[in-house]
């Protein structure tokens, strides 16, 4: 299955599920819940961290934890 | 006392802290929440009718649950009835531009039955953007006032102050029902402590962890109640989160028309400042920026402090008579108390830039810039500015670090800082250096000096960062450590909010490590001053018939008072080291400097010069260089301060805790004495081990 890191930049793909809970409340605290759409805005010059824009803003999360979250195909 | 207690609850980055500093100017002050280490941020203004309002800045936060100390509070004050700041009234702020995710907080807040206003600020942001929201008919929605702000124009603030005086509204039901999802649990302890407001209890059962406001008799009870019908936290605050997201699509949905498609601006800033070439180029400019700011703005004002306080401690020694009161004042309050505001230009000047940085959005890319680099040596983007803030000085530095949420992170950070060369140690490098340098020395094109000077400050950094790589194996994570971040939209900074920042920070350090700095200058004042042997006691006999007959008064005046420090307190104490610091290549005498320096590392210079009896002052580096070069070492008969000796003085100095009030905040920050003692530990051991290696590889 698709997970977050595996997107380029200005892809857009829709949140299925996670893989850790801890991140999960965070992440769906921020609004990112199963079934939103996200778009990757950018990648740092190391490939890592990754931003994404969600429902009104912008997102910056590690690549390790966005393997963590899982896309629908 | 006030008549009102309001809160300000509302994300990071909604425009809270500028409706704050519209509403309270200058009538504010930081304190502590009782118990915690969180600073809390109140003021107060009057109402019209006349009544006292306490407003109280809450920590922004994305929901009601916290993620890290700081946001702890928030619940704390919330669901605390009794805490002295539970609020009559909460002033729940929010980004318009970004409402969905600020509705989140709203009506988690809005739930527990406690009067609410809903702010919507930046509505001039909003409105550039073309975003139309039915007011109206979101206030029947919501259930509660809404007010729109700009706080950049005072718009809506008259609004707000009539809102205030009004009350605010509770709304008469739940916007989300928590017993959807758990039904037993919420209303066993609603009826257990008689409350009726079903968000409320259900609350209790989420924060039971972190409820010190409980009895250990409501603690174990709601414990059982949660046992009882297997209450998995986790999995139902995502089941809130969910059903709260699905109910504020709809109201979103219905209030709120977007007529323009959405900007790029951030888009295109956001391209620069993290390109991979010309992002590092300009933080590094920045760094510059700060770094050159702190040493070469800051140096007047200090000479104005410092000068300004010879002046007054001249005036106090003639003024009153001589005795021990004079010499505590001058001495032991003035110099402490100069000792402490001396850094206050650097202190202002750092929190200029940080909360310039914070205000326009550019830390947050910097943070995303730096946290793959910073993550090789154990530390996180989010260490870059305490790291680079503690070149300056450690204590605002350590006190910076609450923006990290990972606990671990977050103690690797203020671990390490105070190896970073902090501004104390710069006045004893520059004397040291100038002593076993000769001034022509050049290396290619460079100055040997500098060159030294550059490679202490390398140094530093070097064993800041290898320490935390160290660390990073030593110390355990409590909680999963995940990095996300928000990167806001960037914005023309609040002048007002940049100097309020200034202001707080620096009168938080007079007051925090004021205390300890005095204190401990006082107690090294009278460590100094007083001895309990013979000798000292007979100081002024011995050193009489010690003096050639035609010296001058100021002469035998130098004489006795080294004559007296070497008797003194200190003075033995530096002689009982002695012998552990002899293979470091330092005597009984700078002994007695490195005792003295833990008050503050730049004690070292006047102290050597009282204890050589040089009787010159601190800025007179020329006189107390001449005369260490003809100190001379008794067994060697060669000088004192050979290039060993200074070298394996100045890597101690680099690398040694040496700084009361770095240890005192480090307490604070940590509640509790096993981190700053560690690190005393820890930066000792290292200094020793290092000073030794160079001084016996070197001699």
């Amino acid at each position: 299955m698709r997970n977050l890191s595996e997107l380029k930049i200005n892809q857009t793909a829709r949140i299925k599920d996670f893989l850790d809970k801890d991140l999960s409340i965070k992440l769906m605290e921020m609004g990112c819940l199963p079934g939103t759409e996200i778009k990757i805005q950018l990648i740092a010059p190391f490939g890592d961290p990754i931003a994404v824009s969600v429902s009104d803003y912008c997102l910056s999360i590690r690549k390790r934890d966005a393997k963590k979250v899982l896309l629908e195909d | 006392m006030s008549d009102l207690t309001v809160a300000l609850i509302g994300n990071p980055n909604s425009g809270k802290t500028t409706i704050f500093n519209l509403l309270t100017g200058l009538n504010q002050k930081t304190g502590n929440f009782p118990g915690i280490t969180v600073d809390k941020k109140s003021g107060s203004f009057k109402l019209s009718d006349g009544r006292k309002v306490e407003l109280v800045d809450l920590p922004g936060c994305y929901s009601i649950y916290p993620k890290s100390l700081d946001e702890q509070v928030v619940q704390e004050v919330i669901l605390d009835k009794d805490h002295p700041q539970h609020p009559d009234l909460i002033l729940v702020v929010a980004d318009t531009t970004n409402l969905r995710r600020n509705l989140l907080l709203f009506t988690q807040i809005r739930d527990l039955g406690i009067p609410c206003i809903f702010i919507l600020n930046m509505i001039d942001v909003a409105d550039k953007r073309g975003l139309r929201i039915d007011i109206r008919n979101l206030q029947i929605d919501l259930g509660v006032q809404i007010i729109t702000a700009n706080s950049r124009t005072k718009a809506g603030l008259k609004n707000i102050r009539a809102a205030i005086e009004s009350g605010g509204k509770v709304s008469k039901t739940l916007f989300q029902d928590p017993k959807e999802f758990c039904p037993e649990v919420v209303e066993e302890i609603e009826k257990h402590i008689d409350s009726d407001n079903a968000y409320y209890a259900y609350q209790l059962a989420q924060h039971l962890e972190y409820a010190s406001y409980l009895s250990d008799e409501q603690i174990g009870l709601i414990k059982k109640i949660r046992d009882k019908h297997g209450f998995d936290k986790v999995d139902i605050q995502k089941e809130e989160s969910k059903a709260r997201y699905a109910k504020i699509e709809e109201v979103v949905a219905r209030n709120l028309k977007s007529e323009k498609p959405k900007e790029l601006v951030n888009q295109k800033i956001d391209s620069i400042l993290t390109h991979p070439v010309l992002g590092y180029l300009l933080f590094f400019g920045v760094i510059l920026l700060i770094f050159q700011a702190i040493f070469a703005w800051a140096d007047w004002p200090m000479t104005l402090i410092e000068n300004a306080f010879a002046e007054v401690s001249g005036f106090t020694k003639n003024a009153l008579p001589a005795g021990i009161l004079n010499d505590l004042l001058t001495d032991g309050v003035i110099a402490g108390l100069a000792g402490v505001l001396v850094f206050i230009p650097q202190i202002a000047i750092l929190f200029a830039f940080i909360s310039l940085l914070e205000e326009t959005g550019y830390m947050a890319r910097a943070v995303f810039l730096m946290d793959r680099i910073m993550r090789n040596f154990g530390l996180s983007g989010k260490s870059v500015v305490p790291l680079v803030s503690g070149m300056a000085c450690a204590i605002p530095a350590i006190m910076s670090t609450r923006s990290i949420e990972s606990w671990k992170d977050r103690l690797i950070t203020i671990f390490v800082t105070p190896f970073m060369s902090c501004s104390a140690r710069l006045p004893v490098y520059t004397i040291l250096i100038g002593l076993i340098i000769p001034e022509d020395d050049k290396f290619w094109i460079f100055n040997m000096q500098g060159l030294a000077l550059t490679a202490m400050y390398l140094l530093g950094f070097v064993a800041a960062i290898g320490s935390a790589a160290l660390l990073r194996f030593l110390i355990k994570a409590k909680h999963s450590n995940y990095f996300v971040m928000e990167l806001p939209s960037y914005k023309w900074p609040s002048w007002k909010n940049v100097g309020l920042t200034i202001y707080d920070k620096t009168f938080t350090f007079v007051v925090e490590a004021g205390k300890v700095i005095i204190a401990i200058s006082i107690i090294l004042w009278a460590m100094a001053s007083y001895g309990i042997n013979e000798e000292f006691k007979n100081a002024e006999r011995i050193v009489q018939g010690n003096m050639p007959p035609n010296a001058t008064e100021e002469a035998y005046d130098n004489q006795l008072a080294s004559f007296k420090l070497e008797h003194s307190l200190a003075g033995s104490f530096g002689k009982l080291i002695e012998p552990a610091i002899k293979p470091l290549g330092y005597d009984w005498k700078i002994g007695i400097a490195l005792i003295t320096s833990f008050a503050a590392r730049e004690v070292f210079v006047g102290t050597i010069s009282t204890i050589y009896s040089i009787g010159a002052s601190e800025e007179d580096e020329v006189t107390i260089r001449e005369r260490l070069k003809n100190e001379v070492n008794p067994e060697t008969g060669g000088p004192v301060y050979t290039p060993a000796v200074g070298w394996s003085l100045m890597v101690f100095y680099a690398f040694a805790m040496q700084c009361m009030s770095t240890l005192a905040v480090v307490y604070r920050e940590t509640k509790g004495w096993k981190w700053p003692l560690l690190q005393l530990i820890y930066m000792t051991v290292v200094a020793y081990a290092a000073a030794f290696i160079v001084y016996q590889v070197y001699s």
